[in-house]
């Protein structure tokens, strides 16, 4: 093998918007090399991109071939994607293929990214919730079972492989441009479904804020698990309406019929297994990444909430 | 224009909008905290509780300013009436005394946040879920936190028991010791009389998931409310039996005790 010019870091998850903005952060300091489940992505002639199941044999000769010097994982498949046993094969089993060869070809950062969601929306939460809380989601739902056990499975193998020096990132809702998740969709859509009498607290942070924390964490290597979130709240139904979306409302007692709903109306944008999400805050503390990683975001809300407004006026 | 600012521009006059402006309370930079806590909706709902606590309930607050100007504070009641005035009427003194006004958090019951608009009304208006968690990060952010150590068993207790303090938690003493906040301690008279209960159909409140349902008439009476607060209390923390605990809550009951009893006395009428 060819000595390298720079140090090599193979990103998953290519084929999002949060994985491109990190590839055009770090491409002019490392040789990227890219892979999606989903699709294969064309990035750029010196990114080589591959659309590839971590779960099958093929995947390793790209740890043979590359040597590479970190691994960036973005690539989880979200709750509304796939059935739930593709997802779990993808999240579960294909995380574990992936953290087991970064062990065996002596890879020394691992980056996973995780989700607030795997807190889980509790009417008895409290607010500012920190690293330590337990992970309660799959006790809400099935659908969410894959996010907390990509993290316990991340958290074992923080301490099997301390060498591999994980850092597990939770950011609170990921927004901005080019970002295709449930509250990303809702904030661009000129009709948003509100849960009546419900208004919870959120977080939102940019999409470039976050790619610049994933940097951040991957450059300067301490391991463990961090939330990320702004030191900023907003409630869902004001960040609707500073996005310029009209709300329509749907009943929320008893607690079944809103999910029957959103079942029976197949709502895309609201899906059944997130409903507590909108109905209790899940509002998490960021302090502590904030200071070990000497991170602040730059980017307010207010200004996120004006780009979801005027998308909808041009 | 939604809901919030019109009932702003209709309630709020400009002197109580700058009165309120001058409180000290870091907010995020659209008005909210992380507990839910909204700077506007607070506004307008202690402007509409402005007649309620003056003319309504005729409230007298005594010592108010025994209550520190910063740092961290408990502000600990005896809890009556079953809904919880008590609470929001100590807040309001506490949010509109004349010297360093501050904007207390009072605990609420779990239940509380299950309720379509009441939960999310109450944590805009600065109330908290009632969790140790929630209480001991104010503290740290030095809030003045309102707590009924009492919890149901004040709240939900009859009118024949009325002024006979229920047993207190030892939760409030720990985190005043942890945290080092001073306990200010407030015997509340009057609430007891806005909604009299003469029996608590228990089977009725375990089928609708609530914690009582009392019978009671359906209105709330314009009982005259006495605040009297008491003097600071200051508790060493470091490792210290429970049993020592009890004796230091057991004091601060004592103080509450002796709060109502001087409220009762300078009591002329019930109404």
């Amino acid at each position: 093998m060819a000595k390298k010019q720079k140090p090599t870091v193979l990103i998953t998850g290519a084929a999002g918007a949060l994985a491109q903005q990190v590839i055009n952060r770090l491409r002019d300091r490392y040789q990227i090399v890219a892979v999606d489940f989903r699709k294969q992505t064309y990035l750029s002639d010196d990114i080589p991109s591959y659309q590839i199941n971590f779960n099958k044999r093929v995947f390793e000769d790209l740890f043979r071939k590359y040597d590479f010097d970190g691994v960036i994982h973005l690539g989880r498949i979200t709750s509304s994607e796939e059935t739930r046993m593709r997802r779990y094969n993808a999240n579960v089993l294909g995380s574990q293929k992936l953290l087991e060869l970064s062990h065996k070809y002596g890879i020394e950062k691992v980056i996973v990214l995780s989700t607030y969601h795997v807190y889980g929306a509790n009417a008895y939460n409290p607010a500012l919730i920190n690293e330590t809380a337990p992970l309660k989601a799959a006790e809400l739902t099935m659908d969410l079972i894959d996010s907390v056990e990509l993290e316990n499975l991340a958290n074992i193998y923080l301490w099997k492989y301390r060498d591999l020096n994980i850092t597990i990132l939770r950011p609170c809702n990921i927004v901005g441009p080019g970002v295709q998740n449930t509250m990303s969709s809702l904030l661009a859509s000129k009709n948003a479904p509100v849960l009546a009498g419900f208004s919870p607290v959120m977080q939102f942070i940019h999409i470039d804020d976050m790619s610049d924390a994933i940097v951040l964490a991957y450059e300067k290597n301490k391991s463990g698990i961090y939330n990320v979130a702004p030191n900023d709240w907003v409630s869902y139904q004001q960040a609707l309406e500073l996005s310029g979306c009209r709300k329509i409302p749907l009943p929320s007692i008893p607690p079944a019929l809103p999910r029957f709903l959103a079942r029976a109306l197949d709502l895309k944008i609201f899906p059944a297994f997130l409903i507590n999400y909108f109905k209790y805050s899940v509002v998490i503390d960021g302090r502590s990444f904030n200071k070990t990683f000497g991170y602040k975001v730059k980017r307010p809300l207010k200004e996120i909430f004006r780009y979801y407004r005027e998308m909808k006026n041009s | 224009m939604n809901l919030k600012s019109y009932l702003k521009e209709k309630f709020v006059s400009k002197e109580f909008d700058a009165q309120l402006d001058k409180i000290e309370k870091p907010v995020g930079s659209l008005g909210y905290d992380p507990w839910g806590f909204n700077a506007e909706t607070n506004k307008v709902m202690l402007a509409l509780f402005k007649g309620i606590y003056n003319k309504y309930f005729r409230v007298q607050a005594d010592g108010i300013d025994n209550i520190p100007a910063k740092g961290p504070v408990l502000i600990v009641g005896n809890h009556s009436g079953q809904l919880p005035i008590d609470g929001t009427l100590v807040g309001y003194a506490i949010a509109t005394r004349e010297k360093a006004p501050r904007i207390p958090r009072a605990m609420i019951e779990r239940f509380f946040p299950t309720v379509p608009f009441l939960g999310n009304l109450l944590n805009q208006a600065g109330a908290v879920l009632g969790d140790p968690v929630n209480c001991a990060r104010m503290l740290e952010n030095d809030e003045a936190v309102i707590v009924f150590p009492e919890g149901i068993r004040g709240s939900g207790k009859l009118y024949k028991d009325r002024y006979q303090l229920k047993r207190f938690g030892n939760g409030f003493m720990h985190l005043a010791m942890q945290h080092n906040a001073t306990i200010v301690p407030v015997g509340i008279v009057g609430c007891e009389e806005t909604i009299p209960a003469i029996a608590n159909i228990k089977p009725l409140a375990k089928m609708l998931g609530i914690p009582y349902v009392p019978v009671t008439l359906p209105v709330v009476l314009p009982a005259k409310v006495h605040l009297n607060f008491g003097k600071p209390m200051k508790f060493e923390g470091g490792d210290t039996t429970e049993e020592e605990v009890t004796r230091r809550v057991e004091q601060v009951k004592s103080v509450i005790s002796d709060l109502i009893d001087k409220g009762l006395s300078e009591r002329k009428r019930l109404f």
